[in-house]
């Protein structure tokens, strides 16, 4: 094997569940995205990493059918395909746990839960078998929260998260994108998200992308790493091979560069 | 959860599940209790119980046929038109040209009857199809060219009001000699409109809060951008609340003509809709988006019309009304915005 960069991408090409190939997205003058290639290994953990503005979410708004990207392809199981909205992406496998998380705080969690794939006896919900299924699986799940009757309001950012992914995980989802899940999140409520995606990780049948900024985090978790510059791929490493220092130095290394720049000229 | 089960019995809450063996009468009314004091629907009630009360005992009057009859005629038109408007506060909208659908609807019915020979059922058909195509119109300025719904409505409120004093030249007309029957259960008889505001009350109240659609509905009004992010089409679940309350002004308009066997240019117009709000507003649905109950603003729009009444009867001047209407608006938005706010500290 070389050990020439990128060298994860040449290998393991048969077991990808999801690949994306040249993916150029552009908004008016701004191009968010230049030419990206990434792909995701069954159940695998995949982290994103990069800067703000560096092109991360818009990479998952296309993965996830929100947004369609200029040019490129996406391949999934070996299927070029097209995603042209939330429900379509959804269909297939792909779903997204947003920043925002999409929960509606006036709604109860099972109602959350079950938020466009409600069970309905017709023509009314079905309230009682979606409150049961609902308990089961934040259950299974390890998701501690008092009630599924309650507002989702009421519950803490570690809880909604929770809620948040194990809506999608009990969508069937087969490929979950999360945008920022450890944002804003206490030690201890962090240490719960990152126990239920090890939790996925073994399960074995779910691929996880997950946009994180916390470095350390994301290599106690992920098996792999991809750093997004200016909308480009510029590193694509196993978690073993890399170090919080090497990630954090590949970033500010530009604002570094400038900062030296100014002061050779000063 | 270990949490509840350290709990005691006494303080646990209406959890669904099997109650124990030993369960007494006082323990089921307490829980009744607490359920019912849950429901937003549940203090504009007990004022508009405290208020039967009192007017029953202070006006003699107040309990005869006549006079309740009178209560559910002031009621029902505002019960009707809070359906719609309850709708689309719920998804974060306002319609504030119902009341001018409402004076053209008759004029619509009439031209047809009149002018064109139309058989009544059609023409009352077209009369409420458009009340709709002016919701969807409300809807389009608003979803799609993305005015926001107060403006939209106010300016499609004075082109409706413009099209009826152009066409009715603004005289009152006598009602259609071959509508009158049909009149009869649509608006005329004394009980048909509470009737009406009755029964769609309850067809909508079960379709806000027990299907798909209301939960989408407020799953919109509560977090617009994470109901798309779900699949939610948002501009569907709006689309459908204008033509909802378009329709609803285009009915209660034909309604109220023939209850006064007129059609009058001077009738509707933003009093009816700012009482259907105020129902709205007085019966818990917040201003806010993402919640609002339809039964509460029935309550609402009775509480209204029991004072309005009662002062009456009481032989008080109506001048204060307004000061009464007013400060219940004030508290009903406060007490609202308050409990929510509790509500989101975990203190209730």
């Amino acid at each position: 094997m070389t050990v020439e960069q990128p060298e994860p991408v040449a290998t393991q090409f048969a077991d990808d569940v999801l690949r994306v190939e040249h993916i150029t997205k552009r908004f008016g003058a701004v191009t968010a995205l230049t030419d990206v290639n990434l792909r995701l290994a069954r159940s695998e953990v995949l982290g994103l990493i990069g800067d703000n503005g560096a092109g991360k979410s818009t990479l998952l708004k296309i993965l996830c059918g929100f947004q369609q990207p200029d040019s490129g392809r996406i391949v999934l199981n070996g299927e070029e395909v097209s995603l042209k909205s939330v429900d379509q992406a959804r269909a297939l496998g792909i779903d997204a746990v947003y920043q925002d998380l999409a929960l509606i705080n006036e709604l109860t969690v099972y109602h959350n839960m079950f938020l466009k794939r409600e069970h309905v006896r017709w023509p009314l919900l079905n309230n009682k078998s979606m409150r049961r299924q609902a308990k089961q699986h934040l259950e299974d799940m390890g998701v501690g929260i008092p009630s599924v009757d309650v507002q989702v309001a009421k519950l803490s950012g570690g809880q909604r998260q929770a809620i948040a992914v194990a809506r999608s995980v009990y969508s069937d989802a087969k490929i979950l994108l999360l945008d920022e899940p450890l944002a804003a999140m206490g030690a201890k409520e962090a240490a719960m998200i990152l126990d239920l995606v090890r939790d996925l990780k073994r399960r074995g049948d779910v691929s996880v992308i997950i946009i994180a900024h916390n470095y350390g985090q994301v290599l106690e978790v992920c098996d792999r790493v991809n750093l997004l510059q200016h909308g480009e791929i510029t590193l694509d490493k196993y978690s073993a091979d890399t170090s919080v220092v090497e990630l954090t130095n590949l970033v500010v290394a530009e604002y570094r560069a400038a900062l030296e720049a100014r002061h050779r000229s000063a | 959860m270990s949490e509840t089960a350290e709990r005691s019995p006494g303080v646990q809450s209406a959890a669904p599940g099997g109650s124990p063996p030993g369960n007494n009468l006082l323990g089921t009314a307490k829980r009744g209790l607490t359920i019912f004091g849950q429901q937003r629907e549940a203090t504009v009630f007990i004022v508009v119980v405290a208020l039967v009360i009192y007017f029953k005992a202070a006006a003699p009057a107040f309990a005869t046929k006549d006079n309740l009859v009178n209560i559910s005629q002031i009621t029902a038109p505002v019960a009707i038109i809070a359906i719609g408007e309850v709708l689309l506060l719920v998804c974060g909208e306002i319609d504030l040209s119902v009341g001018f659908i409402f004076v053209l609807s008759p004029f619509v019915m009439h031209f047809l009857i009149d002018y064109y020979s139309v058989p009544v059922i059609p023409a009352v058909l077209v009369a409420l199809l458009m009340g709709v195509a002016f919701g969807y119109i409300n809807g389009f300025i608003t979803v799609t060219l993305r005015v926001p719904s107060f403006i939209a409505t106010l300016g499609t409120g004075f082109v409706i009001l413009g099209i009826m004093q152009v066409t009715s030249h603004d005289e009152p007309v006598n009602i259609p000699a071959k509508a009158v029957s049909v009149g009869q259960w649509l608006g005329a008889d004394a009980w048909s409109e509470i009737i009406w505001a009755v029964v769609l009350v309850a067809i909508f109240h079960v379709l806000l809060t027990r299907t798909r659609w209301g939960l989408h509905t407020v799953a919109v009004g509560g977090n617009m951008l994470g109901a798309s992010e779900a699949g939610i089409s948002v501009a569907r679940i709006k689309m459908a609340a204008f033509m909802i309350s378009g329709f609803m002004g285009a009915l209660v308009g034909m309604q109220e003509a023939f209850r006064v066997s007129d059609i009058d240019p001077t009738s509707g117009g933003y009093g009816i809709m700012f009482s259907a709000v105020t129902a709205a507003v007085i019966g818990g649905t917040a201003l806010t988006g993402g919640s609002g109950t339809i039964i509460g603003a029935f309550f609402g729009a009775l509480l209204l019309a029991i004072l309005s009444d009662g002062f009456n009867l009481l032989g008080i001047s109506a001048d204060p009304l307004p000061i009464i209407t007013g400060v219940a608006i004030l508290v009903a938005m406060i007490a609202n915005v308050q409990l929510a706010r509790l509500r989101r500290a975990g203190k209730t």
